[in-house]
Formats: C-alpha cells, structure tokens, sequence
C-alpha cells in the first residue's frame, strides 16, 4: 500500500524495462523484481521466488503472471498470488510510481 | 582410481542427504551459460501451436495402433501391434508427462494441466507426487540424497535395470505407493517433498485412478477379455521399454554432486522419429540449464550454448557406447564415472574467472 511508503528508491531508467519483462533490483541487501506490464504499467515484488528462492527477473513475464525460471512456480504480478504448485506461498508486491521518466519502487 | 565397493545412501530420509545439506549442495547455484535477456525471452517463448499439432498426431497414431491390436487379437500379429501400442502409450507419454509437468509445451496453463494428468496416467506416475519430485530433481540434479530421480544409483542394479524395461520394479512400486496413498496414508519420503497442502492431492488422484483401474477390470471380465486391460493400464508396463531406453542416456554413468549440468547431464543428437517421440528431451544440458525453454525452442538453444559445453554426443549409439561399459564397471568400482570434459578454452576462461572470484 502506498500509505506505508517510507521511501521512495530510484530503479532505473523506465525505458530500460521493455514491455512484458521484468528486472532484477538489489537495495541495500535485499532483492526486487519490477515488472514492465502493457504500456506504462510498471509493477513490483519480492524477487526470489517463494519456492525456492530463485531469482524471478531471470523468469518469464506473460499474461500478467511471473513464471520463475527454475521451476514453473507462477505468480500474478499485481496481486503477489501464487497461482498453484510449486508455488504456494504469495509474493509481496510493492507499489511504483513514474517520476521523470524514471521508476521509482515505494518501500516500507 | 582405488576401486570401492561402498553404495552410498540414495535415500532421502538418510545421512547422504543431511551430508548434502552440510556442504551446501542441497538448493545450491548452479553454473548456466549466459545468454543476453531478449535471446532468452525469444527462447522461453510459449506457444499453443507445435503441442497442438504434436499431441494430436500422438493420439492419432496411439488410436492406428489401438485399433490395429484390436484388429489382430488373437493372432501373432497382435505382438508387433503391441509393441507399437506399447510404445506410444506409455513410451511416449513419459516426455508428454515431463513437458507439460514443467508447464512449457503449450502456451495455455490447461492445456499443460489436462495433459499432465492423462499423461501422467499412462506413465504410471502419480500426477501431484511427481510434480514435486521433478521439482527437486531440478533443485538438486544428481545430488546423493536430495534427487529422487536418480535413475541408475552406483552401484548399478543391472537387473533392475531390465526389469524396468517392462516397469517391473519402477511399476509395482508405484502401483504400492497408488493403494497406500488411496488408503490415505503418505510414504515417508514423498513427505519430504510434497508440501502438506498438496498431500489431500495425492490421496484424491490416488482414488481416481483406482477407480479408473476396476473399471477398466471390470469391463475386462465382463467382457471375458483381457483387451481392455491390454488397452489401458498394462501399455504403463510394456510400454515402458522406450522411456528407459531414452531415459538412461540423460545422466546414467555421469559425475554426482556436482552444480553443472555439462558434467552430469548428456544432450544426444537423435534422429526425427526419436525426437518427435522424446520431445526434444535429448537436448537435456539445455533443459536442465534452462528448465523454461519449451521443448520446441530447444535445438536453438543449443546452438546457443554448444560452445561452451561439452561435445554432444553424435547418436543414441554413441551415448550406450559409453554408458554400457561404465555401468558394468560401476558395479565393481561405484566410485568410477564418466568425466564430461569441457571445451579447453571454456574451461580456462571459467577457471580463471573461479580464481578471480576467489581472490
């Protein structure tokens, strides 16, 4: 939620992302995914799976969903939800925001 | 090499398993060859159209061959159409089984469902339990102790190995574990795997397939025939020689507990007919180096990587050339395997680039 924003991190460039792909982010020991879905739909999560802790921005992006790379756990991007097995733990989404043509990741 | 005929603990409840913890091979990282992120997004591509086309023709000639048997019942000629039955029913369906499993041959997510469970039923593998125990096959391929897919643990079981061409062990210790799980009591080391919200699974899938099973035995003897059973349920047995005769040359004889698929997995050129009935699944460095890659996008993804893996092997041939002598050597000396040997310029720049990392 974006009313427990304690900071704002910049990500990156948002072109950087393209379109239905996702990006590894490393902040201060931990690790993001953020997401570029249709058009200027930027997104964000954890970003080890909640499988097995591999790193989702090497996944697939499709239809919305993160497929992680090593086993096929699924994830819906928006909401964090773990779509069936292996994964059966949800993800925690985190909110973005554009700012000058830049990503921002909201953290708490 | 001093020849040892001590046999390890493959087991996943035992010491080797806790060993393989220690020293971090358990969920470890794996080496994979880089390859630039649009390359590997065209890779992991889906699409519904080459599953499509390829699991009709399955079906299609798994009917020809269905109704050949029934044509030739009772005659000597039913014994080739069984083969061929055999074959494509169970054989078959094994690779059908593996691919939608990992969720890559067709783009859309119930398409892979309902085929991983029909194919799932005529491999004689439990849909749920084998989902997870692929699942850590992945994590921790050819780990003593963690794998529950080890095909050929050392020392080798030779007769074993024969057996299951016609899935003697593999087959009655699955069909155990179907009426143990339909009673609703889990085998201790699928527990270690399958996570307690999946267990209701196993047992409902369990019952399923029982069910099918006295159907299928019911109409036999009501009937007065065995076809029935001849055409649904016995094909997971004598079908099976085909998935161990493909299934063998993936690690069997290669190095254990090691975090590089180069050194414990073979990618084999195999001919269309081959291909078409595996899947692709003999590009298996590239499927277990990049477990997302459906099987269609496989042989480009070896073109992609070839440089930096050991050679493939020319022929299926070629692979039990290897794999026969190792084996049996294995049972004297299980301490012995082949050593997959990198191309010299790959080994020296990932060499250095170790000692770098280590400085």
């Amino acid at each position: 939620m974006t009313s427990n924003v304690k900071e704002w991190v910049e990500v990156c460039d948002a072109d950087e992302i393209e379109e239905e792909d996702v990006i590894r982010f490393d902040h201060r020991g931990r690790t993001f995914a953020v997401y570029r879905l249709e058009g200027d739909d930027y997104r964000a999560t954890d970003g080890l799976c909640t499988h097995e802790q591999v790193h989702l921005a090497d996944g697939l992006v499709m239809d919305g969903i993160i497929e992680c790379p090593k086993h096929n756990g699924r994830f819906d991007i928006c909401s964090g939800r773990a779509k069936g097995a292996p994964a059966c733990v949800d993800l925690k989404t985190y909110p973005v925001r554009l700012e000058g043509g830049k990503v921002l990741l909201g953290l708490d | 090499m001093t020849a040892t005929t001590h046999r390890r603990d493959y087991s996943l409840t035992g010491e080797e398993g806790k060993k393989a913890v220690a020293n971090g091979l358990a969920g470890a990282q794996w080496y994979a060859c880089p390859i630039p992120r649009k390359q590997m997004k065209e890779l992991m591509a889906r699409s519904d159209q080459p599953a499509i086309r390829d699991t009709i023709l399955w079906f299609a000639l798994i009917l020809a061959a269905g109704a050949l048997v029934v044509a030739t019942w009772g005659t000597w000629w039913a014994v080739p159409a069984l083969i061929v039955y055999g074959a494509l029913y169970g054989g078959a369906a094994d690779s059908r089984w593996h691919e939608s499993g990992h969720g890559t041959a067709f783009r859309t997510r119930w398409m892979n469902d309902a085929l991983y469970q029909v194919a799932s039923f005529m491999v004689l593998r439990q849909p749920t339990v084998w989902r997870w125990s692929h699942s850590r096959h992945h994590t921790d391929t050819i780990i003593v102790g963690r794998d529950p897919e080890i095909a050929v643990p050392r020392p080798p079981d030779i007769l074993g190995i024969f057996l299951n061409l016609a899935a003697l062990k593999s087959g009655t210790k699955e069909l155990a574990g179907v009426v143990r799980h339909a009673m609703g009591s889990l085998d201790p080391e699928v527990r270690t795997y399958v996570p307690e919200s999946e267990q209701p699974k196993v047992v409902r899938e369990a019952r399923i397939w029982l069910a099918i099973w006295a159907g299928v035995g019911t109409l036999s003897l009501l009937l007065h025939s065995w076809l029935p059973l001849v055409l649904v349920g016995l094909p997971s047995f004598y079908g099976a020689w085909l998935y161990v005769f493909f299934g063998l040359t993936q690690h069997a004889g290669l190095a254990e507990d090691v975090l590089d698929h180069r050194l414990n997995s073979r990618t084999v050129y195999m001919n269309p007919v081959f291909r078409f009935l595996y899947w692709n699944m003999n590009y298996h460095v590239e499927h277990h180096m990049f477990p997302m890659v459906p099987y269609h996008a496989l042989p480009k993804l070896h073109a992609a990587i070839k440089d930096r893996c050991p050679p493939a092997y020319p022929s299926t041939l070629a692979a039990y050339r290897e794999i026969v002598p190792t084996l049996l050597r294995q049972r004297k000396d299980p301490g012995y395997h082949v050593k997959r040997e990198l191309p010299p310029a790959v080994a020296a720049r990932e060499a250095a680039l170790m000692a770098g990392a280590a400085a």
